[in-house]
């Protein structure tokens, strides 16, 4: 194991993100403070409880899941897309490192990121409501599962594209909408039969079920299909950048 | 002696069927500066990118150091260091972040004692905290070559480590490279500046169309390939040569006024002698007279139209 390269990847990539605080940790806590102030606040003043809970503190699971996916998936996908922009991808290549050991660089310092980040709007949320959280371990398992699945699939997407727009486009057209219409705001219950039957085919249901059990034992679904889901799109993620390094697909000729 | 580098039978067909490399067989000999010479696209950096892990072998076999570059990857790309054609740099970091993370990456422990060492023998210790952004395109070649040496390794790829550089720092990276062939580093060149070649490299292989047509050391190429000429400068001009000098094959210049000797150094005798006399004779009388020999790059000119 080149323990020397894995540390070298990681430390390189969190140096990055405190070069780049403003984008990395202020940008997404400012945003999951807005929603609050619409969605919990303005809003959410105007609606009753689900299941018990104020919408204030229901959002809160929800919004941070919104933020270590979106914010997993663009910091791994460009730190690997954009070493292959400016060409200092061949060092990467040309180095005596295996794929695992550029993962744990790479996705281990994406993901870092994404549960700092997480943590730091936990602790945002607070400010604005009250939080109980039943289950902390679970909560940090789910956590950091789910930022590292994330990272993963990231990465898989900043090999996979070749411009800036392939780059931009999966999150805001895929990501974006099944997280908005993934239970991030609402329960599924609140929906009319055959919407929830439809939403049950949206993944990321079942990590925000999940998520929101770990604070409030309430979830849409059981917490161990939530589980199993998210451990099946990590073992997904793992095979396809295993193929891909084993193949080289869009990084070897 | 074992050679450090070892290619037998490399093919390389890529996605198309352009076919880059054709049954090239190498062998690069320890502690030597080995001059890559061909034409744009002839394969030259297909072959370094094969060696060091960037580009996957159709078929072939490559060892370094003996060990194979497929299966034993990581023991053959910690011993390589490649600087690139391009100029593919981090643009927002400093050269002291990046030498220290090629290091890293290469599987070296830290030492700053080294990182300051090569980042001082390449001129860049007054540069070392600046983004690279900021630097000239000389420094950022001299960034790269500091990427490439902060692990220490046994073999350095240039390929075209100097193009784009003016000539002051040219000689400098010269410089750079024959102090690490004397510390025991293997240096493989490939240039476009065919005198590059010819002031750094022991041997010369020259490729084209992804065939190696030559390999050869660099003095006994140029001792055999290459021809001297001798050119008298005449008091008297000619309108043409005398026939009692057609056995010298002399040229006679336009003006009339230069005739021009070919000869082979390799021969026992040059026949200059015998041609100094011939004038005489032929009382024709020069008031300066000069001695060239063809170089690398005419050698190599030569060679490339032969083989095409």
């Amino acid at each position: 194991m080149n323990l020397h390269a894995i540390k070298a990847i990681y430390r390189t990539e969190m140096t990055r993100m405190m070069r780049t605080v403003v984008q990395s940790i202020v940008a997404p806590v400012l945003s999951t403070s807005l929603y609050f102030v619409i969605f919990g606040a303005a809003i959410g003043s105007r609606i009753t409880e689900i299941d018990g809970i104020s919408y204030g503190a229901f959002i809160v699971p929800g919004l941070i899941m919104l933020s270590i996916m979106t914010e997993s998936i663009s910091n791994s996908s460009f730190a690997i897309y954009f070493p292959k922009f400016t060409g200092t991808i061949f060092e990467l290549l040309s180095a005596p490192i295996s794929f695992v050991e550029v993962l744990l660089g790479y996705v281990g310092a994406a993901a870092t990121k994404s549960v700092i980040i997480g943590l730091i709007i936990l602790g945002t949320a607070s400010f604005f409501v009250t939080i109980d959280i039943a289950h902390p371990v679970i909560m940090m398992l789910f956590l950091v599962l789910i930022s590292v699945s994330f990272s993963l699939f990231g990465f898989i997407l900043g090999v996979w594209a070749d411009g800036w727009e392939k780059l931009t486009i999966v999150p805001i057209l895929v990501i974006m909408p099944l997280t908005f219409l993934g239970g991030t705001f609402y329960s599924i219950s609140m929906l009319p039969p055959a919407w929830q039957t439809i939403s049950l085919f949206n993944p990321v249901v079942y990590l925000i079920s999940g998520f929101r059990w770990s604070f409030y034992e309430n979830s849409d679904v059981a917490v161990a299909i939530s589980l199993g889901m998210v451990l099946g799109f990590l073992l997904l993620c793992l095979i396809a950048v295993w193929w891909i390094f084993k193949s080289g697909y869009k990084l070897r000729s | 002696m074992q050679p450090i580098i070892s290619i037998k039978g490399l093919t390389k067909t890529y996605e198309g069927g352009f076919q880059a490399l054709k049954e090239v067989s190498l062998d690069i000999n320890r502690g030597e500066i080995f001059g890559l010479l061909g034409p744009n696209g002839a394969g030259k950096t297909t072959l370094i990118n094969i060696v060091c892990g960037i580009v996957t072998k159709t078929t072939g076999s490559v060892t370094v150091d003996g060990f194979d570059i497929v299966d034993d990857y990581r023991q053959t790309r910690s011993r390589i260091g490649l600087v690139p054609q391009e100029l593919p740099t981090e643009t927002f970091e400093t050269p002291w972040n990046v030498a220290r993370f090629s290091r890293g990456l290469f599987g070296k422990p830290e030492n700053p004692g080294h990182i300051e060492k090569v980042l001082k023998s390449l001129s860049l210790w007054e540069k070392r905290n600046e983004k690279i952004m900021m630097l000239s395109g000389g420094m950022k070649r001299r960034v790269l070559i500091a990427k490439a040496l902060a692990h220490e390794p046994e073999i350095l790829f240039l390929d075209e480590p100097t193009a784009g550089v003016d000539v002051e720092l040219r000689q400098d990276m010269w410089s750079v490279v024959r102090s690490l062939r004397e510390s025991g580093v293997t240096v493989i060149l490939t240039t476009h500046y065919i005198e590059e070649a010819e002031q750094l490299a022991d041997r010369v292989g020259v490729i084209n169309h992804g065939k190696i047509i030559l390999v050869e050391e660099k003095n006994r190429l140029m001792r055999e390939f290459g021809k001297k000429q001798l050119v008298l400068q005449l008091t008297d001009c000619l309108a043409v040569v005398p026939p009692e000098l057609d056995d010298y094959e002399l040229e006679l210049s336009e003006s009339g006024c230069e005739l021009t000797y070919h000869y082979d150094t390799k021969q026992d005798h040059t026949g200059i002698t015998a041609l100094l006399a011939a004038l005489r004779t032929a009382g024709i009388k020069f008031n300066d007279l000069s001695t060239s020999q063809s170089s690398l790059e005419e050698i190599f000119v030569g060679l490339v139209n032969q083989e095409a």
